[in-house]
C-alpha cells in the first residue's frame, strides 16, 4: 500500500464516493417512493381503496403474519416453486444429456421441441387440472412445465458447444462416450447450465402462481386473487409485495450459487 | 529394419455429407518404425490431420490398411499420445490434475505414475505451478503442461498436430528444444503434422512432402543433420534442404 500513487489514490476516492451515491441514490427511490405513497393516500389525493397504502399493506401483513396464515401461503408457495424449479432443472438436464447422446433422437424431437418452446405453457392449465385434479400436483407441473423446455434448449447449447477438439482429446486417450461427457462435456457447460437456472427459476414462478390462480386453496397466488375477488386489494398488494421480495431472493439465491461455482471452475 | 510400429498401407478416405463427398488421401502409405521421427509437411486442408485421426484409430478409412504393431488398429491405442494446436487444458483442474488426464481415464494414477508426472513436471519448469489453474499460465506453460499430459500415458506413438503454431516466434523455437529433447527420453516414435519447413527439417528424421488434397506423398526426405532443432536450423545444411523443400512445396500453395 505504500507504494501506491497519488493518482490512484484520487482514483479509489472518486470511484469510492460514486459507489456510496449509487448505493445511496438506489435506496432513496424506494424510500420516497413509499413515503410520496403513503402521503398522497393521506392527503386523499390517491383512493387508497384502489390502490392501497404502504400503512395498511403493513398492518394487513402484520394480521395475517400474526396469526400464522401468511406463512401458511408463503410456506406453500415456496414449496411448490422450490419443487417445480428442482423438477424441471432435472428434467430439463436429463433431456438435454439424452440429445447431446443421440443427434438422431434430437433431430427427431427437434420440431416438437420448438412448438412446445413456442406454446405458453400456461395454456395447459385447464387441460391439466382436468387430467391429474385440483391441487399441488397441477401447480408443480405447471411450473415445470413452463420451466423445463428453456433448461433443456439452453443446456444442450451448452453442451455442443464445448469444443469438439476437446472430446477428440479423451477419446485418444481411450475415454468412453459416458466418459466424455462426464469429465469434459458436463463441466465444461456447467457456466451456461448455471445462467440458465436463473431464466428457469423466474420460469418457475410463474408457474406456480397461475397455477395457484387456477386451483388452489392456499398459497400466494390464491391470496392475490382471492384478494381481487373479495375487493380487498391491501391483500393483493401486499401479496404482489411479498412475492417480489421472495422471487429476488431466489433469483440472488441462485446467482450467487453460479458465482461460486463458476469461481471454483476458474471459468 | 525393425518391423513397423505404425503403418498405413494404401489408405483412401474422403468426408461424407448429403452434398457429396470431398476425397482426403488417396492411396496413401506410410511407415513409422519405433524410435523414428517423421514429419508430414504439406499445405493446411491437404489432410495432414486426418492421417493423425486414422493412426490415433479416431476415423475408418474407406480403403487401405492401417496396422500398430502388426495390429489391425479399430481403436484408440493404449499408450498413444495426442498433441493439438492449442494446449485445451481443462481450466477447472489444476495443472497437475490436467497432466495427469489421460492415465485418470483408465482409472486411479498410481503413486509412482503421479510422481513421475511431478518430475516431468518440475523438468519443464513447472514446479511452482503445479496446484494452479491453466489461467494463471502464460502460453509456453500451458503448451508444456500439456506435453507432459501427452507423455505421462508413457506413449510409444505420439502424434503432434501443429503443436506450436499457436506459440509466439520465441516459444515456438524454445519449445522445439524442449519436446525434441523429452521425446529422445521417452524412446517413442513421433508422427509430427506441420506447414513449417523450418520446424519439420529441424525436428524429424524424415520429411514426407503431402500435396494438396486428396493427399498423395510427392517427396521423401531423409534428414542426416544432426543435434538439436536450435543446432540443426544453424547447420550448413539446414538452408539448401530448406530451400529444396520449398521449391517442392511452392508448386502446391499457390
Amino acid at each position: 500500500m505504500s507504494s501506491e500513487s497519488a493518482a490512484q489514490r484520487v482514483f479509489v476516492q472518486k470511484e469510492k464516493g460514486r459507489i456510496r451515491f449509487i448505493r445511496f441514490v438506489r435506496i432513496g427511490i424506494l424510500v420516497l417512493f413509499l413515503l410520496l405513497w403513503e402521503l398522497l393516500a393521506r392527503l386523499s389525493l390517491l383512493d387508497s381503496f384502489l390502490l392501497s397504502s404502504p400503512s395498511r399493506m403493513g398492518r394487513t401483513f402484520l394480521s395475517l403474519a400474526s396469526t400464522g396464515e401468511l406463512f401458511l401461503h408463503i410456506g406453500t408457495t415456496l414449496l411448490e416453486t422450490v419443487i417445480g424449479f428442482l423438477l424441471g432443472t432435472c428434467l430439463g438436464i436429463a433431456l438435454a444429456t439424452l440429445f447431446w447422446w443421440s443427434e438422431t433422437l434430437s433431430k427427431i424431437f427437434d420440431p416438437y421441441l420448438v412448438v412446445l418452446n413456442a406454446l405458453p405453457k400456461i395454456a395447459l392449465g385447464p387441460v391439466l387440472i382436468v387430467w391429474i385434479g385440483a391441487g399441488m400436483p397441477a401447480i408443480i407441473l405447471m411450473s415445470l412445465l413452463v420451466s423445463v423446455i428453456v433448461t433443456q434448449v439452453t443446456v444442450l447449447n451448452g453442451f455442443l458447444s464445448v469444443e469438439q477438439d476437446k472430446i477428440t482429446l479423451l477419446r485418444a486417450f481411450g475415454a468412453s462416450k459416458l466418459q466424455c461427457f462426464t469429465r469434459v462435456v458436463f463441466p465444461g457447460a456447467l457456466p451456461v447450465t448455471l445462467s440458465a437456472l436463473k431464466i428457469s427459476i423466474g420460469m418457475s414462478w410463474v408457474g406456480v402462481i397461475v397455477g395457484e390462480f387456477l386451483v388452489s386453496r392456499a398459497g400466494l397466488g390464491y391470496l392475490i386473487v382471492y384478494g381481487g375477488q373479495v375487493f380487498r386489494l391491501d391483500l393483493v398488494m401486499m401479496g404482489t409485495m411479498v412475492l417480489c421480495l421472495l422471487a429476488a431472493g431466489m433469483y440472488l439465491g441462485v446467482a450467487a450459487l453460479e458465482k461460486k461455482l463458476s469461481a471454483r471452475l476458474n471459468m | 529394419m525393425s518391423l513397423p510400429l505404425l503403418q498405413l498401407s494404401h489408405v483412401s478416405m474422403a468426408y461424407h455429407t448429403l452434398q457429396g463427398e470431398t476425397p482426403v488421401l488417396d492411396d496413401f502409405s506410410l511407415s513409422l518404425h519405433p524410435n523414428e521421427f517423421v514429419a508430414l509437411l504439406g499445405p493446411s486442408g491437404c489432410g495432414k490431420s486426418t492421417v493423425l485421426s486414422l493412426a490415433a484409430g479416431l476415423l475408418r478409412p474407406d480403403k487401405g490398411h492401417i496396422l500398430c504393431r502388426g495390429n489391425p488398429v479399430t481403436a484408440p491405442i493404449a499408450h498413444l499420445g495426442y498433441m493439438l494446436q492449442k494446449d485445451h487444458l481443462f481450466p477447472w483442474l489444476t495443472v497437475r490434475e490436467n497432466a495427469a488426464l489421460g492415465l485418470s481415464v483408465r482409472g486411479k494414477p498410481t503413486q509412482s505414475q503421479m510422481n513421475r508426472i511431478d518430475s516431468l513436471l518440475a523438468a519443464c519448469g513447472l514446479a511452482d505451478y503445479t496446484n494452479r489453474y491453466p489461467s494463471q499460465l502464460s502460453g509456453g506453460m500451458r503448451q508444456r503442461a500439456a506435453l507432459i499430459r501427452t507423455l505421462a500415458v508413457e506413449p510409444d506413438l505420439l502424434l503432434l498436430d501443429e503443436p506450436f503454431s499457436a506459440l509466439d516466434a520465441q516459444t515456438r523455437l524454445k519449445l522445439a528444444d524442449e519436446v525434441k529433447s523429452r521425446i529422445a527420453e521417452q524412446k517413442c516414435a513421433t508422427l509430427l503434422v506441420t506447414h513449417d519447413i523450418g520446424e519439420a527439417i529441424s525436428m524429424a528424421d524424415r520429411i514426407l512432402v503431402l500435396s494438396r488434397r486428396p493427399a498423395k506423398l510427392l517427396h521423401e526426405h531423409l534428414i542426416s543433420i544432426p543435434g538439436t532443432p536450435m543446432q540443426r536450423r544453424h547447420d550448413p545444411d539446414f538452408t539448401p534442404l530448406f530451400d529444396t523443400i520449398w521449391k517442392e512445396v511452392e508448386n502446391y500453395v499457390l
